[in-house]
């Protein structure tokens, strides 16, 4: 059971259960749409940026828990946060969840929680998608990403 | 003196037997999490039998050579060794003849060979290309490319919402410029299995070739080319206890002789100049370069291993255990079965109410349990079906019924954990 409680822990369950920001904000001006093909996951992410910050977040999409979980907590962890912060929050998130040595979870909050992921290397992408969706609405380039 | 009949082997025998063959599969003995292994993604790939193993064991440490081109004696016996695991493949489907069973990759590489073929020697603009809504991937976009370079049109038989084809949409939807009808025998994502043989009579009678994917048939039910009346039928090897990388393309003689090659290289000549290259007949016509040697020997030790423990007992205790089985999901709250088409085959396609079945598979690997998530190869099924994805277990002759305890077990402990 405790591997179990590693990997779904409440938090995660919680945000699967109720996402939060789980919307379209009104003033949306970024937005990209993920897809992991593998589990057929979809997932937009919509952002209002003032001033390279930003300053509203939200998702729609359908997923596994994981992928659920990871962005309605992603939300609240780069809401009113610059690009550059967003930037090194996912890098620290990328390498807990893919076991990367010297990862430091602890300097995460809530996103903590994933750090069970890394022992299931097929999950990585659920975890890491709507990271990688955000992390395209906010810069340049493509608006469609694909964990594959 | 005259034999009695046996009487009809009751379940508990065939139990009995099937626990004993299990012993044979090596990789089937392990803990996966500290938890015994319960291996239930057979459509995926099956294990393989010792006697698989030290085929291609055996064929390396004893026979290794280059075929159809030695004359010493090592080369000549890894010849006789492919050549031999030709014919067996041949007797295993009643083919005619040894000399139309083609050594291939897989079933995927079967079909994009003869799709390839078709769309030259007989797609023309206006043509039609004949396929299901439950294709696997490998059964669609080969017809896709082959129409695309033909110009042929790409029609889709619909299927019903329990998993069948839609009845009488087979008959209507064939018309006099139907060239070929290529449909599964059995679906890898629902477990249907579709009637070939009847499908096979209404394309005759315009003239269309039917090609079979029996990639989920074969290690599960006795296949008869010529009793279900084919033109072409594929298979893997992997998927009938025996290696990856090998698989077979049965199609009639006067087919293979009216398709092109697929590939240019060694073995599939007959003289080459830099003017002009003569082709070598069916099959070394498809068996360009150096083919899978000790693949194709583990394949016949696994068509020979099925054999022996007979098709017609593997589908008796595989409908048992999937009767068993149905019975003890359908009991699970939330649950809905994905394909439920009368007569189905041992796979069962599931959803629940309130995890995603990717959730469903890292739970159940947790316990051991190894089944698939996702499409299956299949994303027009999900659609169809309304379903992001599906989780699958698919049986096998040495799945036991207290592997489906554990199984359902599982997956109450996901509700537990998802409520
Ligand atoms: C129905 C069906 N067709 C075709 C294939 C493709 O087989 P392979 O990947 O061995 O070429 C599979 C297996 O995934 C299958 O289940």
């Amino acid at each position: 059971m405790s591997e179990m409680q590693d990997l779904y822990q409440e938090i995660i369950l919680d945000h699967n259960r109720k996402p939060r920001n789980f919307t379209i904000p009104a003033h949306a001006n970024h937005t990209a749409v993920g897809h992991n093909p593998l589990c057929g996951d979809q997932i937009t992410v919509l952002v209002e940026l003032e001033g390279g910050v930003i300053k509203t977040i939200g998702f729609q999409g359908a997923g596994c828990a994981i992928s659920k979980a990871s962005a309605s907590l992603m939300t609240e962890a780069v809401k009113g946060r610059t690009i550059d912060e967003a930037k090194v929050i996912f890098e620290g998130f990328h390498d807990m969840v893919t076991g990367v040595a010297g990862a430091e979870p602890e300097a995460l909050g809530k996103l903590a929680a994933f750090a069970g992921v890394c022992e299931y290397p097929a999950r990585v992408k659920c975890a890491s998608l709507a990271w990688h969706t955000l992390q395209a609405a906010i810069t340049e380039g493509p608006t469609q990403v694909s964990t594959e | 003196m005259t034999e009695r009949a046996q009487p009809p082997e009751t379940a508990a025998d065939l139990r009995a037997d099937m626990l004993r063959l299990r012993e044979e599969f090596p990789a089937l003995h392990q803990r996966v999490r500290g938890r015994p292994l319960v291996y239930l993604d057979n459509a995926a790939t099956t294990h393989k039998p010792r006697v698989v193993l030290e085929a291609m064991t055996r064929f390396y440490a004893e026979d290794n050579s280059n075929i159809h081109r030695g004359v010493h004696a090592l080369s000549v016996r890894a010849t006789e060794a492919y050549e031999q695991a030709r014919s067996t493949v041949a007797r295993f489907l009643n083919a005619p003849s040894a000399s139309e069973i083609v050594f291939l990759r897989g079933t995927t590489e079967a079909i994009n060979l003869i799709a390839h073929g078709l769309a030259h020697c007989r797609l023309r603009p206006g043509d039609e290309v004949l396929i299901t809504h439950m294709e696997h991937h490998s059964n669609i976009v080969p017809w896709q490319m082959a129409c695309n370079q033909s110009g042929a049109t790409l029609k889709v038989v619909p299927i019903t919402d329990n998993g069948e084809l839609e009845p009488g949409a087979v008959e209507r939807m064939i018309t006099d410029r139907t060239r070929v009808v290529s449909v599964v025998h059995v679906s890898n994502s629902l477990g249907t299995v579709n009637p070939v043989r009847e499908i096979c009579a209404l394309a005759h009678r315009v003239g269309a070739v039917v090609v079979v994917d029996g990639a989920q048939a074969v290690a599960h039910m006795a296949v008869d080319v010529q009793e279900i009346g084919c033109d072409a039928y594929a298979f893997s090897g992997h998927k009938l206890m025996g290696p990856t990388g090998v698989g077979t393309l049965w199609a009639r003689q006067e087919l293979l002789a009216e398709l092109p090659p697929y590939q240019g290289g060694g073995d599939m000549i007959e003289v080459v100049t830099f003017e002009k290259t003569t082709y070598a007949k069916a099959p070394a016509k498809f068996e360009a370069g150096t083919p899978n040697i000790s693949g194709a020997v583990g394949l016949g030790a696994a068509v020979f291993y099925i054999e022996q423990v007979g098709l017609d007992r593997i589908h008796a205790y595989e409908t048992w255990l999937l009767e068993r089985a149905t019975e003890q999901m359908q009991a699970i709250p939330g649950l809905r079965l994905i394909g439920t088409a009368p007569g189905k085959a041992a796979i069962l396609a599931f959803t629940l109410d309130t995890a995603h079945p990717h959730d469903i598979g890292t739970i159940l690997d947790m316990e051991g349990v190894a089944i698939r998530t996702g499409h299956h190869c299949t994303q027009p099924v999900m659609v169809r079906m309304g379903v992001p994805a599906t989780a699958r277990a698919s049986l096998s002759l040495y799945n036991t019924p207290e592997e489906i305890d554990t199984l359902c077990r599982a997956v109450n402990k996901v509700k537990e954990v998802f409520q």
